[in-house]
Order: C-alpha cells, then sequence, then structure tokens
C-alpha cells in the first residue's frame, strides 16, 4: 500500500464511517473492499494477469462462502444484492477499458469485454451449481482446503510459481523464457487462504457462525487488512459488523491516532531503516563484525517498525468503519523469553498456527496409543509449527531454517522455564528485574540473529553473515 | 477530583493545520542556508572520499544532490587534518577526478595520497574535489566553497568540453545554485545570463518545508547513506563490465557549432577560468590540460575522440598555452601523457587506476617543487 491508498482508503472509511447507515454498511464495505483488490494488485507481466488474478481472489471468498454456508443459509433473496455488487464491480472494471483514459483502478488495461463477461458467466453457473447441489459436507471442505493450499504452495514455491509461470505465459503466447516466481504476485494471498482455512475449519467443527455472502466476502477482503493483515476470526469480525455503527468522537480520535502512529512508524521510521537495514547485497559487502551487527539491527527494527506499521494503519482504518481489528504487536521485543516473545509477535498469525496446527497435534500426541514423552512432544510441535510459519513466508531453505532456529529456541526455553520458574519465583523483586533485562536482552538477540535467515535468501550468505558478526570472515 | 478533559479532534486537526502552516512560513521567510553544515560525517560517519554523486542510491549508497554545504561536509576535507599539520592539495575537475569506475584508493588523488608526499616539512593529503559534470562554472563553484577549508594548492584539471558556454549552467548543481553563482558573479565580477531559464530561482513555495521536501530528503539521506559508506567503503556501483571508449567516428568536425577553422574565443568561458584564479587569491593554483584518448579508428584524422574534432582542440591548445604564458599561470599541457587506449575505461577522459598512477606520478614531481607557503 503507498501512500496515496492509505490517503484514499482513509477518506473513504471517514466517509462511510460518518454517512453509511446500519442497512448500507456491507454493502458498501463490499464494494470498496472488491474495488481495493484490484487497485491494490501490483503490475504483471503476464498478459491481464493482473486483472485475472483479483478476481480469482473474489471467485474464492464467494467460492469459501458456497462450501462453508449451510444450503437452507444460500437464498437469492438475502446473498442476491451482493452477488450483484460482486459482479458489477468485476464488470464496472472491466467495462473501464473502453473509457480511453488511464484510471488507476486496475494494474493494466483490463481485457476485453467479451473475455470477462464468459469468465463471470461460467464463474457464476458453476458456483450457482455448486450452490445448489453442494450439502457443506466434511468432503466439500477438505476438499476446498486442499485446493487453497495446492494454491499456495504452488505460489510459494519458487520452482513451482515459474512452471505455472510458463504455463500462463505460453497460455498468453508470452515468451515462456521469461517466466519467473515474481509474475506471480498475488496481492494478499498468504492472508486470505488462511482467512479462508479458518472458516473451513470452523465450518467442520460446527464453531462457524452463519453469515450472508455479503459479510463472508467482506472478512476475506476486508480492505484495511488486504495487503498486511491482522488475520482476524471471523465470528469477532462479524460481531463488529452486525454492531449498530455509533462512533463517538473518542472513537475517531483513537482511530486517527493510531493511523498516524502508523504513518510514522511505516514511513518515518521503517523506511529510514530500510536504507541501512541488512539485505543480500550489503551482506557480503559489510567489512567489519560491528558494522555488521549495526546493519542486523537495523533490519531487526526496520521488519518491526515496518510490520507493526501498517497493522496499526489498518486498525486505525478499521476503527473510522466501527471495526476493531485485532492486535498483531505488543512490544514484542520487550518481552524477557521467546515464549513471550512470540505471544507478542504477529499475534494472529500465530494465534492461527496454534488452534489449527499445534494443539490439534500436541493433543493427538499426547492422548494416542503410544504417548511419547513430554519433551519429545514439545520438540517435535514447536519445531514444526515454527518450520510451518517459516514456510507460510515462502517455501525456502532459509525460511525453514528461521522455523528451526525458533523452534529449537523455545524448545530449549520451555524446558530450561519447567525447571528454574520455581527457584526463580523464589528471588527477591532486584533480582527478578535484572534477570527480566538480561532475559529481554537474549531474547531479543537471539530474534535478531534469526532475522539474518530471515533477510538473505540463501543459508551459504547466512553463514558468511554469522561469520562477519564473531569477526571471522 | 479533575477528570481528563474530552479529545476534540477538529480543535486537535486545526492547532496541527495551523502549527504546520507556521512552520511552513517560518522556513520560506527565514533564511537557513546552514542546514547543509549540519553533518554526521567526520563525526559519527568517516568523511567521504569523494564528493557525494550517485544516480542508484540503494547500490551506491551515494546520491546527487545540490546543496554544495552539505556535499562538502560529507566530504573527508572537512574533518580534522589525519595527523596534525599537512599541506593541503586539493584536485577540482570532472569526473575522470571524481573517479568514474575506481575505487577511492584507484583516483588521481588517492594513488597521489599513496605515493607519501612531503611539502616543505610536511605530509601532503590530496583532496578530491572533482565532480561528474563538465563546466568550468561548475568547477567555480566547487572552488569557491573548498576555499574555506584553506588549501595550500589548487590543482585545476581542465579539458576543452568544460569551456564552452553552452555547457556553463547546463550542469544541474550549476542550475540549482543560482544565488550563490550571483553572489560569486558580483564578487569577482563575472559576466553571465543571471535570467538564463536554465537557472532554478526559488520562489516563496519552493521555500517552504513543502517546496523543499526533495531536497531535505536529500539531505536526511546522504546523512543516513552515511552508515553504508562506512560498512562498506563504496560509494559508487562498480559494473563488472563496461562499454570501451569509440573509437570510430562520423565525419562530423563541428564543435558545440563551431566549423573549422575558428573556435571563437568568445564561446568559451575564459572568463570563468580567470575567475577562479582570482577567487583563489593567494593560495597557488596549477592548471592542468588533462590526458585523453587518441582514437586511431575511422575518421581519427578528422577526430581525436568522441568529445573533439582534431581542429578545434589544436587551437583549444594553443588559446591555452598563449594565455598561461600572458598571464603567468602554473600550466602543465599534459594532453597526450597516456596515449595507449589500454588506460581508459569508458570514455576518453576516464583513465583505468594504472593510468591514474602514471598521471599521479607526474604530478607528484609537480607538486613537491611547490614552493612553501
Amino acid at each position: 500500500m503507498t501512500l496515496i491508498h492509505i490517503l484514499v482508503f482513509v477518506g473513504i472509511a471517514a466517509f462511510l464511517g460518518l454517512v453509511t447507515s446500519d442497512r448500507w454498511r456491507v454493502p458498501f464495505l463490499l464494494a470498496v473492499s472488491a474495488l481495493a483488490v484490484y487497485v491494490l494488485q501490483p503490475t504483471l507481466p503476464i498478459r491481464f494477469l493482473d486483472f485475472w488474478l483479483p478476481t480469482a481472489t473474489l471467485t474464492l471468498a464467494i467460492l469459501g462462502w458456497v462450501v462453508t454456508s449451510p444450503p437452507g443459509q444460500r437464498s437469492w433473496r438475502e446473498n442476491g444484492p451482493a452477488a450483484a455488487i460482486l459482479g458489477g464491480t468485476v464488470l464496472a472494471l472491466g467495462l473501464t477499458r473502453y473509457l480511453g483514459l488511464s484510471l488507476p483502478l486496475t494494474a493494466s488495461r483490463p481485457p476485453q469485454l467479451v473475455s470477462v463477461l464468459a469468465l463471470l458467466a461460467s464463474l457464476s453457473g458453476a458456483l450457482l451449481l455448486l450452490g445448489r447441489t453442494s450439502r457443506s459436507g466434511k468432503g466439500l471442505l477438505v476438499a476446498a482446503s486442499f485446493f487453497v493450499l495446492a494454491l499456495f504452495v504452488v505460489l510459494k514455491v519458487p520452482a513451482l510459481a515459474a512452471w505455472a509461470s510458463a504455463g500462463l505465459r505460453s497460455l498468453t503466447r508470452q515468451s515462456t523464457e521469461l517466466a519467473s516466481a515474481l509474475d506471480l504476485r498475488w496481492l494478499g494471498f498468504s492472508y486470505i487462504a488462511f482467512r479462508l482455512l479458518h472458516t473451513f475449519r470452523d465450518r467442520q467443527s460446527g464453531r462457524l457462525p452463519a453469515v450472508s455472502l455479503g459479510e463472508y466476502v467482506v472478512y476475506v477482503v476486508f480492505f484495511p487488512a488486504l495487503t498486511a493483515g491482522p488475520i482476524d476470526r471471523i465470528e469477532r469480525f462479524i460481531s463488529d459488523l452486525r454492531r449498530p455503527l455509533a462512533l463517538t468522537t473518542d472513537d475517531r480520535a483513537e482511530s486517527g491516532k493510531r493511523l498516524l502512529v502508523g504513518l510514522f512508524k511505516k514511513f518515518a521510521v521503517a523506511d529510514t531503516l530500510a536504507l541501512i537495514a541488512l539485505n543480500n547485497v550489503n551482506a557480503l559487502q559489510v567489512r567489519s563484525a560491528g558494522w555488521t551487527w549495526i546493519l542486523l539491527y537495523a533490519y531487526a527494527f526496520q521488519i518491526f517498525y515496518d510490520f507493526s506499521g501498517y497493522t496499526d494503519i489498518a486498525i486505525g482504518i478499521a476503527g473510522l468503519l466501527g471495526i476493531r481489528l485485532p492486535e498483531n504487536f505488543k512490544a514484542p521485543y520487550m518481552r524477557p523469553n521467546l515464549t513471550q516473545f512470540w505471544n507478542n509477535w504477529h499475534m494472529t498469525l500465530t494465534q492461527w498456527f496454534r488452534a489449527y496446527f499445534f494443539n490439534p497435534v500436541t493433543r493427538a500426541l499426547r492422548t494416542g496409543q503410544h504417548p511419547l514423552p513430554i519433551p519429545v512432544i514439545i520438540l517435535f510441535t514447536q519445531l514444526m509449527t515454527m518450520v510451518l510459519i517459516g514456510l507460510w513466508h515462502g517455501v525456502t531453505w532459509n525460511f525453514v531454517l528461521w522455523g528451526i532456529w525458533h523452534g529449537l529456541g523455545l524448545f530449549v526455553h520451555n524446558r530450561w522455564s519447567d525447571r528454574t520458574k520455581v527457584r526463580f519465583a523464589a528471588l527477591r523483586p532486584g533480582w527478578q528485574r535484572c534477570l527480566n533485562v538480561g532475559g529481554t536482552l537474549l531474547t531479543f538477540h537471539y530474534v535478531a540473529l534469526g532475522w539474518v535467515f530471515f533477510a538473505l535468501s540463501d543459508p551459504g550468505a547466512s553463514w558468511q553473515v554469522f561469520l562477519k558478526l564473531v569477526g571471522v570472515s | 477530583m479533575k477528570t481528563a478533559s474530552p479529545v476534540r479532534p477538529l480543535a486537535v486537526l486545526a492547532k496541527g493545520m495551523l502549527f504546520f502552516l507556521l512552520v511552513n512560513f517560518f522556513l520560506a521567510v527565514v533564511p537557513h542556508d546552514g542546514l547543509g553544515r549540519i553533518s554526521l560525517y567526520n563525526r559519527v560517519f568517516p568523511g567521504r572520499e569523494r564528493l557525494p554523486f550517485g544516480e542508484n542510491p540503494a547500490a551506491s549508497y551515494n546520491l546527487s544532490l545540490f546543496n554544495l554545504d552539505a556535499m562538502l561536509a560529507s566530504h573527508v576535507i572537512a574533518g580534522p587534518p589525519g595527523s596534525g599539520e599537512e599541506f593541503r592539495v586539493i584536485l577540482i575537475g570532472d569526473s575522470s577526478v571524481w573517479g568514474t569506475l575506481l575505487q577511492p584508493e584507484e583516483t588521481l588523488a588517492g594513488r597521489l595520497n599513496a605515493i607519501g608526499l612531503a611539502v616543505c616539512g610536511q605530509p601532503a593529503r590530496v583532496y578530491n574535489l572533482g565532480y561528474p559534470t563538465i563546466s568550468l562554472t561548475k568547477d567555480l563553484l566547487v572552488l569557491d566553497a573548498a576555499l574555506a577549508h584553506e588549501p595550500d594548492l589548487v590543482i585545476w584539471l581542465v579539458t576543452l568540453e568544460a569551456f564552452p558556454a553552452d555547457k556553463q549552467l547546463s550542469s544541474p548543481i550549476v542550475a540549482n545554485n543560482a544565488a550563490r553563482l550571483d553572489d560569486l558573479a558580483a564578487r569577482l565580477d563575472l559576466d553571465f545570463d543571471s535570467a538564463d531559464p536554465a537557472l532554478v530561482r526559488p520562489d516563496l513555495w519552493d521555500r517552504t518545508l513543502i517546496g523543499q521536501r526533495r531536497s531535505l530528503a536529500d539531505l536526511f539521506r546522504l546523512q543516513m547513506y552515511g552508515a553504508m559508506w562506512a560498512a562498506t567503503g563504496i560509494d559508487q556501483i562498480y559494473p563488472s563490465d563496461y562499454p570501451a571508449p569509440q573509437i570510430d567516428f562520423d565525419p562530423d568536425v563541428s564543435f558545440h557549432g563551431m566549423q573549422p577553422p575558428d573556435l571563437a574565443e568568445s564561446a568559451l568561458a575564459f572568463d570563468t577560468l580567470e575567475a577562479g584564479l582570482r577567487l583563489a587569491g593567494e593560495t597557488p593554483v596549477l592548471l592542468i590540460n588533462e590526458p585523453m584518448l587518441v582514437s586511431s579508428g575511422e575518421n581519427s584524422d578528422l577526430r581525436y575522440n568522441f568529445f573533439y574534432p582534431r581542429w578545434a582542440y589544436d587551437a583549444y591548445r594553443q588559446i591555452m598555452s598563449a594565455r598561461a604564458e600572458r598571464n603567468g599561470w602554473a600550466y602543465l599541457d599534459l594532453w597526450d601523457l597516456i596515449l595507449d587506449p589500454a588506460y581508459y575505461t569508458n570514455s576518453a577522459i576516464h583513465l583505468t587506476p594504472d593510468g591514474e598512477a602514471i598521471l599521479a606520478n607526474h604530478l607528484a614531481e609537480v607538486i613537491r617543487q611547490q614552493g612553501c607557503p
């Protein structure tokens, strides 16, 4: 999101928050969010892909609603207007091709109207057929989950993404030699996929509330949280969406404050630190251990201020619309141990993995016929969870190493804490403060060293940086 | 018990806007030219070995800006002398002095410093104040700023391409320092067209915070890149491959609109050169006609290289020699010092590290023979 995008979104959110009646809230949010999916999509070299990918986002959201909503709640009367808004948005954007002037609504010129109409017709037909015939059973939900996961894997594994790019390029009669994983930059897909998977899983467990098509799609592509989260839970989001919009002056002031803090964090602090933050190029150029540490610290704070700044911006804009998005960061670098760090860093993602991976796997391993020793279970689940979180960012060896680094760190802290907590609890407050300060410094540096894997693209370069940090290289 | 008064967003917004307008107005009406002199270089970060210049800041950790004070403040010349007293030599000139494609230690200044010269019992320290645009007026601006750092000797490397009148104001650093140029013109009785549209003259809006956002951001980025300069020692991009200087030419013998045989002295900025010599005052100035590539390709009987038809360059050398003799300038014509094309990188005036070493060895003798100040 650029500063211009943010300012436009703030204007829209403030306007909608001021004038929208509760009845029109969902339709307006749906239209703006659907539009934002196209506006924010970056330009792609494959012909018209930057139009088709946002369309695929909306299709996936509708598909998600079809497979998670009970057949009785799929009435046309209730959901038709939302479907019309979505279809109308796609069609209207397709028509901008013929306006003769360049509007900043799509990344590049939309495809021909015939193609858009043909796609809309076939998608509508397929979704209507699915809606009429499907019973939203477990099999369908599992199939939908695998479909989303398969898409996720294709996008995140560079070789698969390049292969898919070559396929798409051959369809559009473009050079397949230029195919690259970067051709498939699908705006916000990582977040959208996890929101969809959350609803699939909650539908299976019977926890998913009944939601209309409009509400569901707004949840999946809510424009303030489209690019960088947070990953809200649908039942919480819907309760805010359905609550009568009654913003007080204090609410607006609080949102405005949050927005300004976010803008400052992102555009003043993070973008400045980015000039000197560790990256693939300067990692090879830096000449001394001291400066390597400085570049690493700059990266550690840059990634925090960048990400938490975007979260503040999302929370601020959503606040102007009466939606309280969940917090994602709570002073993570001030935490005295790695467990607390992960309870306060990218909180909505870690909560997602805790709910849908860590807890079920731990439970299964503990209650199985041949339960493993507790330390082994902890080691396995924490390693696997952190490796999966790493892979969520991208399927590369460095993200795997980053996950292992944190998984091992969490396991060591768990064992250490288990052995020492009684002894440390008996210490005098002064000593406990000292331990907290020491723990905070140690945790920050452990996390910062982990960022070496995150910032660089391959293990060899990461190893060189570790050597430089200790003054060996 | 006192209760906190409620927040009134509109009042906060109004106060914020008022404060912003006041800051803008203050900056627009109060001179703040000295801002560029505030620098982290030579304090937190080591000074740069050459003036800031760069078109791809993210890769070169360097950027082009127009604030001469900030540029000089970021240079090592603005720092304390390395080891007490020193004989300060400054080099001014174009990209061949600045050192395009060369590491700082491979430039002429770097090579001269490596020789370890001593003058008048003091170690000589050579400072690279070249800048990669070709214009004598640009050199004059740099010289004016550099004299504040009390050099003992100025070595000014020139080439004919820096002389044409139409080149004088086209350098962005000249165009964006119109006020300094006005001041120099007044002090040195220098004649130039102050209404030339190439000169950027900021109006009230340009002097506000909003109007100056680009130059303020550049100042800030220059400081930030100081960290990367300190961390890596890199201040330009070093491509592994680059095109060799052109050696085949069309049979074009014109030079900036002039045709043989007359190289009109009035169309060349000798007044600027003389103004520079006056500006230096007591500080000795050594003028050098810099070495250049002599091509041997197609039409090389008409042209020496990409820049010069033979007739124009020959005439220029004659004029320079005659003027130097008439006015008693310290002048060295080194145009043919390095004829082997292997000593040139990507241009007829850009030397390789070895080429710079040859030039440095030649100049070292001249510097040693300087009289004591």
